[in-house]
């Protein structure tokens, strides 16, 4: 993405052009649209409520209850079923929080430079060496776990490889002959930023925050897992949290809610791969080999 | 090179200090008095909690205090666990043992897996073997790590009772000598081998990628018109070459598989870190968190650090 900026229009025929191609992504593409949908109209899709009750409990998949009832008799079908709303928000609210802030922090960085550039990437420096899951676990332990909040801790420590990135790209576009061409006629830094600069970097900076996603839809479950979501929302990981004590007499309770994590967190991961080789010819290896 | 490793030491300092003034501004940031999150969700006695406002300072400026707080961390003094009754620092490094032992073995699991799988597939490139080992790299990356265990605890040691179902150890047999690390081998293979895939899908991809880039330079062209086998080829010629990249990527992921290692230990009962988490994380016993954090960036920093030294060591065009 180092050429001009192109056009809206351009960037969807270029996308859709190599998705056909890539048969992983499109695949990956459909799986996501019918969880959006599961996830939107999850209230007339799932045939009980996500905390509702039913009359036998560790009942095994079979006609009434497609994948089976949990110990307290709540149908594991309709936790799958609303499930999807916590993964999708969380995941999509994470990684879009640290797009943005990846963003901001990495032009910050390399378009000013200096003692800037210094403070910013040191810190940068310094998120990225910290475990991640460990220090969301911990904030989320000791200061609540609402599910935005979550969603909020997650994407805020997951900004250091767009903001690096970014950082490149501003760095490699600041002293570009259009660049300079609008400096000549007098524009203002600030909108030379915003209109000439960050246009051709964002594209390369959303394909890295896509991959950022999944790892943020695992993260969350594995917060869940451990017992510190937020206790309101059915999610797979709370479900699986519950597994855990049922593994020896029902299987099922761990079965479909994990099955359900992996097959969403691997579509993410496709479309992500595919946005990857439509937008960012450079880093295409990094995902395909 | 001495000027590279002094500097490279040097930095690791602020790092450390970073996540101590972390935890500190997590005790002051929580909702409540940050007494309540130095002694935990327990019934601890009142001259106790008195004392800890003198010692940390509790009714002086906010930068006294992480002063004071920085001081006692780092002389070792991690806080006290009423849930365990005992000083965190004795509390985690008891711990720390049987953690290590599964991410050492997962780590080995994931490399030695990861880089033959990876040079299998750069061999035959584009055959049935090179799919599927792209399938299972994009397959690891997207299976979250304690479902994974889950299933083969209920697939491999329920259903089909080939490995034991919880813990490090026998509860009903208590072995010495030989038959002791035997017992703990068992036990370990089913988590360490869980553990171990998202490493290997990784190795597996770094390790594919960068062979397939070194098998056409020259240099190999070469050593193939010379007449050397194959196997000589790709071992000592184009191996040696593709592994410093797998260096790093092991090196920079111990954070992945401590985190992993957390959940893997929760599924399994392991003994270690992990399990302290998921029960500290119950008890609300948050000097042990904050205990585990420290203790986990530490060793995270560390390994960074050895990585990069290693890196610098082994690459002979790098040099300092």
């Amino acid at each position: 993405m180092s050429a001009l900026v192109p056009s809206g229009l351009k960037l969807l025929a270029d996308v859709g052009g190599v998705y056909r191609r890539n048969s992983g992504a499109t695949f990956g593409l459909g799986i996501l649209g019918v969880l959006a949908v599961v996830a939107i109209f999850a209230d007339a899709l799932a045939p009980a409520g996500p905390f509702q009750v039913s009359t036998g409990s560790l009942i095994a998949p079979g006609r009434s209850h497609p994948f089976g009832t949990d110990d307290l008799g709540r149908d594991v079908f309709s936790g799958v079923i609303y499930g999807a709303r916590v993964s999708l928000l969380v995941g999509f609210a994470a990684a879009a929080t640290s797009t943005l802030l990846g963003v901001v922090i990495g032009a910050l960085a390399g378009f000013y430079g200096g003692w800037m550039d210094g403070t910013l990437m040191r810190t940068t420096e310094f998120f990225q060496v910290v475990p991640r899951f460990f220090l969301a676990l911990l904030v989320v332990a000791m200061l609540g776990q609402g599910i935005w909040k979550v969603a909020l801790v997650i994407g805020i420590l997951g900004w250091p490889p767009v903001a690096r990135l970014v950082r490149g790209e501003v760095l490699s576009l600041k002293d570009r002959e259009f660049v300079q061409a609008s400096r000549a006629i007098g524009g203002i830094s600030t909108r030379i930023l915003g209109q000439h600069i960050l246009p051709n970097a964002i594209p390369p900076a959303i394909v890295v925050g896509s991959l950022d996603v999944g790892q943020a839809i695992l993260l969350e479950a594995g917060l869940s897992f451990l017992g510190v979501g937020d206790p309101n929302f059915v999610s797979w990981g709370k479900m699986l949290n519950n597994a855990q004590r049922f593994l020896r007499t029902a299987w099922w309770m761990s079965l479909f809610p994990g099955l359900a994590v992996f097959v969403t967190v691997l579509a993410v991961n496709l479309v992500g791969g595919g946005l990857n080789d439509a937008l960012n010819p450079r880093l295409r290896r990094n995902f395909k080999g | 090179m001495r000027k590279y490793i002094i500097g490279r030491l040097v930095q690791a300092i602020p790092l450390l200090l970073g996540v101590i003034v972390i935890n500190f501004m997590l005790l002051h940031l929580a909702p409540g008095d940050p007494v309540s999150f130095l002694v935990g969700d327990f019934p601890a006695p009142e001259e106790y909690v008195r004392e800890l406002r003198v010692k940390f300072g509790l009714d002086k400026p906010l930068l006294v205090q992480l002063g004071l707080y920085l001081r006692h961390v780092l002389q070792g003094d991690l806080g006290f666990s009423f849930a365990q009754d005992r000083a965190v620092l004795t509390v985690v490094f008891e711990r720390a043992g049987a953690t290590a032992v599964l991410s050492l073995t997962a780590l080995s699991f994931g490399t030695l897996i990861g880089v033959s799988v990876g040079i299998l597939a750069a061999i035959r490139h584009r055959s049935v073997f090179d799919g599927f080992a792209t399938g299972l790299s994009v397959a690891g990356f997207s299976l979250p790590v304690f479902w994974l265990g889950q299933v083969a605890l209920i697939m491999f040691s329920l259903k089909l009772g080939l490995f034991p179902i919880q813990g490090m150890l026998s509860i009903r047999e208590s072995y010495t000598g030989l038959a002791y690390y035997v017992d703990i081998a068992i036990h370990l293979i089913l988590p360490a081998l869980v553990l171990s895939l998202q490493l290997l899908a990784i190795t597996a991809r770094v390790t594919r990628t960068s062979m397939l880039d070194i098998l056409t330079q020259e240099y190999m062209v070469t050593a193939r018109a010379k007449g050397l086998l194959a196997t000589t080829v790709i071992l000592k010629h184009a191996l040696r070459n593709a592994l410093i990249p797998v260096v790093t990527i092991v090196g920079h992921n111990l954070g992945y598989v401590l985190a992993g290692s957390a959940l893997v230990e929760t599924v399994f009962g392991w003994p270690g870190i992990g399990r302290l988490l998921f029960d500290s994380l119950r008890m609300r016993d948050y000097p042990v968190l904050l205990g585990i954090f420290l203790v986990v960036s530490l060793s995270v920093i560390v390994a960074n650090l050895v990585t990069d030294l290693l890196y610098g060591a082994l690459d002979p065009r790098i040099r300092y």
